[in-house]
């Protein structure tokens, strides 16, 4: 890691969606934060200076759904491992789910969090709180507590809430506070024992299936509490084009609701299940090619703001079992940005379209000045090359989980540099 | 995509070395387990000959769902070939001490096993141990979840064949609880690769999967339609769980809809055949009269059982034998 204070990117085209910059522009960092973009500031003498012609030059990639699993897993990986391949794939903001054992339901377990990605400095850690006790769905956590401690937004993973009822004062409770609440659209009880999309792929395979209802009746049922209570609702992963519709038509009534999808349900779709191959055992399932079709339209024209990639690293033996009992998940930390690029060159949204669902998009989620490169901006910093070609190996993965149905895909696009906080935390080996 | 599937099933020379389902598999190859069947099949009353052609072999018998019929089907069929047989009842001992399928299955690789027969709640499960086995071992299917049963499908294949001859012109209708239905899944395929008319399924909805035509059946709610013109039909067994779940009311009201009686087959072939995999709900799927009437071909279906299990066991030693296995 380099101990520059005084850092140029030269010859790049800056990317930076949220401030409608896409040129070619010099981007000159001063202790940590954007000093001046274009010519170099008067008396400014940088001490490290990044060619980055040919390159793209943006802002570091916000992730608004990642499982550290530390504390608790820590045998499917540790902060420490997953910082460190955050920062060689562009991401310098992790928002890290509650589902850690035990659960980030009080500010001491977040605290210990914060702890350790601060030893680790690799990336900036954020934390959604958990919404109930021990992520149970019956009581309430110390919202304002943990929103005073620094916890980003509430959420309770994918773990069902006990009622509506408990659902409505939650979101009642944290809107008290302004707090934002996370909410995975899923009806348990249509879940019921699914492992894979209620279709023609799990139907001839025999798995046991989760209906696109499951999700369609939840996303219904959450928007009406969201008008109802007047809560910030930011719904996660969708996987639907039903529920898309549904997302459409609520925000065409400025309801105050944004909604997040993983980078895979824009690449995968249900035929990758056959031959029950349990890397593409994900919750919510990959559906089918008119689902993934729509989702890339709702990211096109903004319905949804924000990809993310569900990171959810396991250890080998996780996925090495008959595919109903593996764990679902994907590690997508390292093809966060590569499937986002695949979707520029298949013409699905133009690059700052593209680097805006990964920055300024997630940034407006969780209401912090992050994920623009303006003067005085915190500079975290993304710099990639696009046209150059690699093929993903898992044996060559940083992080701990080597568990992605990528394996063996072609990429065209890779980062050669990241900064956080105005440090350069990856560089070419 | 279906590929992925069905090439674990094959070796390079296109033969049988797993048999996970019925799937895909070529017309040639299903029919080549029947043939190879009829040459170990006998007489009903006679017993099947003891040949020797798996002597010195281990099959093991892995079942990780407790199935003393089917189990007993296998390890007799595999003494028939010579071969010897170890039994695990693995729900009982190795993975309720936390050891996970894949430690399994190397330990038990580790005594030499030549082939395994699975069976195992989880749809999936026969698939993940081929994919896994040592290169020389065989993997059978006898039952995964929802997911195949093939033996029991070839063995419906061979009794639908000794009574019809031809398969083409056949329509055979399948009644019941296809949703849950491992055995109605691999008997679709095969009836399908060998090139039947038509397969129809006939349930409420609760029963049949909603993307049921993905499987390449007709789909009817009505038995008495459902039944019409039909040269054969299967009836399912029903499970009593289903109760529960709210996938159906009673099993009074299921016998009232979809039970098979002498007067619902009037609608059927003057010569249909009634099968049914065993074993039997007398008064919910079927009448006792139907169950034991002339049309019925429920035992031969069992005493057929040895002979295909001999088959597809046989078939898929060979390809081991000349794979470089010592």
């Amino acid at each position: 890691m380099s101990r520059a204070k005084h850092i140029s990117i030269t010859g790049g085209r800056l990317v930076d969606p949220a401030n409608g910059v896409d040129d070619l522009l010099d981007l000159h960092i001063s202790d940590g934060k954007v000093l001046a973009i274009g010519d170099r500031p008067p008396g400014f003498e940088p001490e490290t200076i990044i060619d980055a012609s040919e390159q793209v030059v943006c802002p570091g990639l916000i992730d608004l759904a990642v499982h550290l699993r530390e504390p608790g897993y820590e045998y499917k990986a540790t902060i420490a491992s997953e910082t460190r391949a955050a920062a060689k794939s562009g991401i310098t903001t992790l928002v890290c789910a509650p589902d850690t054992d035990p659960v980030i339901d009080t500010p001491a377990v977040w605290e210990l969090v914060r702890r350790r990605a601060k030893i680790s400095a690799r990336a900036r850690v954020l934390a959604v709180g958990a919404l109930t006790q021990k992520l149970k769905g019956e009581q309430l956590s110390e919202i304002a507590a943990l929103k005073a401690a620094g916890c980003v937004a509430m959420g309770n993973g994918r773990r069902p809430l006990a009622s509506t009822l408990v659902a409505r004062r939650a979101l009642e409770y944290a809107a008290t506070f302004g707090m934002t609440v996370f909410l995975s659209p899923e009806d348990h009880h249509l879940k019921a024992g699914g492992c894979a999309h209620e279709g023609a792929v799990a139907t001839r395979l025999g798995l046991p299936g989760i209906p696109s209802a499951a999700e369609c009746v939840a996303v219904a049922r959450d928007l009406a509490l969201a008008q109802h209570t007047g809560a910030r609702v930011h719904f996660r992963t969708l996987s639907t084009g039903s529920s898309v519709d549904m997302i459409r038509n609520a925000l065409a009534g400025q309801l105050p609701i944004t909604a997040d999808v993983a980078a895979h349900q824009l690449h995968l779709t249900e035929m990758d299940v056959d031959g029950f191959d349990a890397r593409c055992h994900v919750s919510p399932p990959l559906r089918t090619l008119a689902d993934r079709d729509a989702l890339r339209r709702a990211v096109a024209d903004g319905t949804i703001g924000v990809i993310c990639s569900d990171h959810q690293p396991h250890e080998a033996d996780a996925k090495e079992a008959p595919f109903p009992e593996t764990a679902p998940g994907i590690s997508g930390l390292e093809t966060l940005l590569p499937l986002v690029l695949k979707l520029v060159e298949d013409g699905t949204l133009d690059l700052p379209a593209a680097i805006a669902r990964v920055t300024s998009g997630p940034a407006a989620v969780i209401d912090l000045p992050l994920g623009q490169l303006g003067e005085g901006a915190i500079a975290d910093v993304c710099v990639f090359d696009p046209e150059l070609p690699w093929t993903l190996n898992t044996r060559t993965m940083t992080s701990a989980g080597k568990n992605t149905p990528f394996d063996g895909w072609e990429f065209r696009g890779r980062v050669t540099h990241t900064l956080f906080n105005g440090r350069i935390v990856h560089r070419p080996d | 995509m279906a590929a992925l599937g069905n090439n674990i099933q094959l070796d390079e020379q296109g033969r049988l070395k797993h048999f996970l389902t019925t799937e895909g598999l070529p017309k040639a190859l299903l029919t080549e387990i029947l043939d190879v069947a009829e040459s170990f099949a006998t007489l009903p009353g006679r017993p099947v000959k003891k040949v020797p052609l798996l002597r010195g072999r281990i099959i093991t018998n892995l079942f990780f769902e407790n199935s003393t019929r089917t189990r007993t089907t296998f390890e007799l069929a595999a003494k028939l070939l010579s071969a010897d047989v170890l039994n695990f009842n693995v729900s009982v001992s190795a993975t309720s001490k936390g050891e996970t399928l894949l430690d399994t299955l190397r330990n038990l690789e580790a005594m030499h096993s030549d082939m395994f027969v699975v069976r195992h709640a989880e749809s999936g499960a026969a698939h993940f141990i081929a994919k896994h086995a040592a290169p020389g071992v065989s993997v059978i299917n006898a039952g995964d979840g929802r997911h195949a049963h093939p033996t029991q499908a070839m063995l419906d294949m061979f009794t639908i064949r000794k009574h019809k001859g031809d398969f083409t012109p056949l329509r055979v209708a399948i009644v019941g609880d296809i949703l849950h239905s491992r055995v109605a899944r691999s008997q679709i395929h095969a009836l399908n690769t060998l090139g039947v008319t038509e397969v129809r399924a006939i349930g409420p909805r609760t029963l049949l999967p909603k993307e049921a035509r993905a499987l390449g059946v007709h789909v009817y709610h009505s038995l008495e339609d459902g039944v019409k013109d039909v040269d054969v039909v299967i009836m399912l067994r029903l499970q009593k769980e289903r109760m529960d779940g709210a996938l159906l009311p009673s099993e009074h009201e299921y016998f009232q809809l979809y039970g098979l009686t002498d007067e619902r087959l009037e609608n059927a072939k003057p010569d249909a055949i009634v099968m049914h995999p065993g074993p039997i709900n007398r008064g919910v799927e079927m009448d006792s009269v139907v169950a034991d009437g002339p049309r019925s071909v429920i035992l031969q279906q069992v005493s057929y059982g040895i002979a295909i299990r001999m088959a597809v066991m046989s078939m898929a030693m060979q390809t081991g034998e000349s794979g470089g296995k010592a």
